[in-house]
């Protein structure tokens, strides 16, 4: 069977030939089969963000290829991976339109994998279908559709942008910190509902997280990155077993240093 | 003064078709063009040179609102493609079009009196149904600008008039969704110049000539009327956005008739509406500043009233 996502070899450099060139990713291979759902955790400046904007085509790979469901995306422009790509980002604000209404956006995920015409972006029948959808939040977001995104709290915005990104059922789904910027029972809410959604749409999902329980409990793969590359790939099986102290451990043993981060949760 | 008040009417609903394209632009695609100082004179210019070689003034207009069109494609290829800076990009046209439209026009200005002109026919059919010509283009000119605003609401709340209105309002976002932001900027352009350039041959048509200088100031002119309007007005939704525009530019007709009529130069106009526009623009901000100093003085008293009656 082909992967959904299969990176080969992939290398990203900034600055490169100054003083200040750093390497992002070194040497990224990895693959996801369809339905995989593989939580990604890393120090600072491991390259996870890179990871995602080389998948997403916001950043072009100085070395390899990035296939999706068989094809090789690498000229494929950001925009046009869109149709196979869903996305939401850590900034609530980043991933819907707040100066337009909730089904007005939810138009546009609608569209993500069609033609866009000169048709009436929310009809009648198209309205019943974004209610369905938003019901399934029980957010009461269904009741709202013709309120103004930038009206919503940030929690409500990210649960919108995440029925938004996964609408269409994208081939792969990133997922980019999407939970950091929330309090913590918003950041439950959407934790959950992540979990609800891409086990019932099967969906190929890489997620980021700076969450350690977040990425134990969440999908059947965990991997850590560090300084660019993947240091370790934890299979399902042995994921179950696992505890914070015992990726720490296995951080230290690999690295031969301590895991350090900022911003990482360790509770 | 009747006939003024009607003549700022006219006027201001002329101005307002363009008032509406910049507001698209503007306001929509949070794109400063200032290509449409140039394309509302291609408007008159085209219209005006086609009139007088004999062609049919709705087929002029048309033409006219064509190259309008054409004209904006231009800005947003420079700006998208070309990477250069919106403003500039929107300059660059505008300096090009000067030359362009010299060249349409053969002259710097076109006299349209006695011809045929789609004003004249709409007073002639007027005469022809109700064998009166008075309102006739106030009447004409208002169905024209009506349609206008019935489009553009209309075109806003189609599929790519969704994408239009993202890419102006979260571009990130709406690239995830799979939309050629690029495209977009492309396409509002154009339709916006298209507006602007009807503007400018419906009023090459109105006052009667067609000059190569009548474009100067058309951008801060449509944006008093934008901003104008949104202060009168409102813009809870597109539908009250585009009915404010079309208000904002009636209003300023008749403020800048009030002006003249109180004894302002004409050549004053364009100072006085640079300083609407810069008030409008730094007012909000101001009141946010003195309302700010209010409070900080309000919790000040407060606490000095809180920390004497501690010390009682």
């Amino acid at each position: 069977m082909t992967p959904m996502l299969k990176l080969s070899m992939i290398h990203k450099s900034f600055n490169q030939g100054t003083v200040d060139e750093r390497v992002a990713l070194n040497n990224i291979q990895l693959q996801l089969a369809e339905g995989d759902f593989v939580t990604v955790i890393g120090s600072n400046g491991a390259g996870k963000s890179t990871l995602m904007n080389i998948i997403s085509g916001v950043l072009q790979p100085d070395e390899g290829t990035i296939e999706i469901d068989g094809r090789v995306t690498n000229r494929m422009p950001e925009y046009d991976r869109g149709r196979l790509i869903g996305r939401v980002f850590q900034d609530p604000m980043a991933g819907t339109s707040p100066a337009m209404t909730i089904e007005e956006n939810m138009a546009i995920a609608y569209g993500r994998d069609k033609q866009r015409t000169v048709r009436i972006g929310v009809n009648r029948k198209r309205r019943e279908m974004f209610k369905e959808t938003l019901e399934t939040l029980h957010l009461g977001l269904e009741n709202r559709l013709s309120a103004k995104v930038g009206l919503l709290s940030g929690g409500e915005r990210q649960a919108l942008s995440l029925v938004m990104a996964t609408f269409t059922k994208p081939k792969v789904l990133l997922l980019d910190e999407h939970t950091a910027a929330l309090d913590p029972s918003r950041e439950q809410i959407i934790t959950k509902l992540t979990k609800e959604i891409v086990e019932r749409d099967k969906l190929t999902t890489l997620m980021i997280t700076h969450n350690m329980q977040q990425a134990l409990d969440l999908g059947n793969r965990l991997i850590m990155m560090d300084s660019g590359t993947i240091i370790l790939d934890v299979p399902q099986e042995k994921k179950q077993n696992l505890t914070i102290q015992g990726l720490i451990n296995e951080f230290s043993r690999i690295r031969g240093a301590n895991f350090v981060s900022d911003r990482t949760v360790l509770a | 003064m009747y006939n003024a008040l009607i003549g700022s009417l006219e006027a201001g609903l002329i101005f307002s078709i363009m008032a509406l394209g910049v507001y698209l632009t503007f306001r929509i695609l949070d794109f400063p063009d200032l290509t449409v100082d140039g394309s509302f004179t291609t408007g008159g210019a085209v219209a005006a040179a086609m009139i007088t070689s004999g062609l049919s003034p709705l087929l002029s207009t048309v033409t006219a609102i064509v190259i309008g069109c054409l004209a904006g494609v231009f800005t947003g290829i420079l700006h998208t493609k070309g990477k250069i800076n919106a403003l500039l990009a929107g300059i660059l046209t505008a300096i090009a079009l000067y030359s362009i439209n010299l060249r349409i026009m053969g002259k710097a200005n076109i006299p349209l009196l006695n011809q045929e002109t789609i004003l004249s026919q709409m007073n002639a059919l007027s005469q022809s149904l109700f064998s009166t010509e008075s309102f006739a283009i106030l009447i004409g000119i208002g169905v024209l600008v009506l349609l206008a605003k019935l489009f553009i609401d209309w075109f806003l709340r189609t599929e790519i008039g969704l994408c239009i209105r993202a890419t102006g309002n979260n571009p990130r976002m709406i690239r995830s969704f799979s939309v050629n932001t690029d495209n977009m900027i492309i396409l509002g352009l154009a339709i916006s110049n298209g507006f602007v350039a009807l503007g400018g041959a419906l009023w090459a048509q109105y006052q009667g000539f067609a000059d190569i200088s009548m474009g100067i100031g058309t951008i801060i002119v449509a944006l008093a009327s934008v901003i104008i309007g949104e202060v009168l007005f409102g813009s809870r939704s597109i539908a009250v956005a585009t009915l404010a525009a079309i208000g904002g530019a009636i209003v300023y007709r008749i403020v800048v008739a009030i002006a003249l009529r109180v004894g302002l130069n004409p050549s004053d106009m364009k100072l006085m509406t640079a300083s609407i526009v810069i008030l409008a623009l730094i007012a909000p901000k101001l009141i946010a500043i003195i309302r700010k100093k209010r409070k900080k003085k309000y919790r000040s008293v407060i606490s000095n009233v809180n920390s004497k009656m501690e010390a009682k």
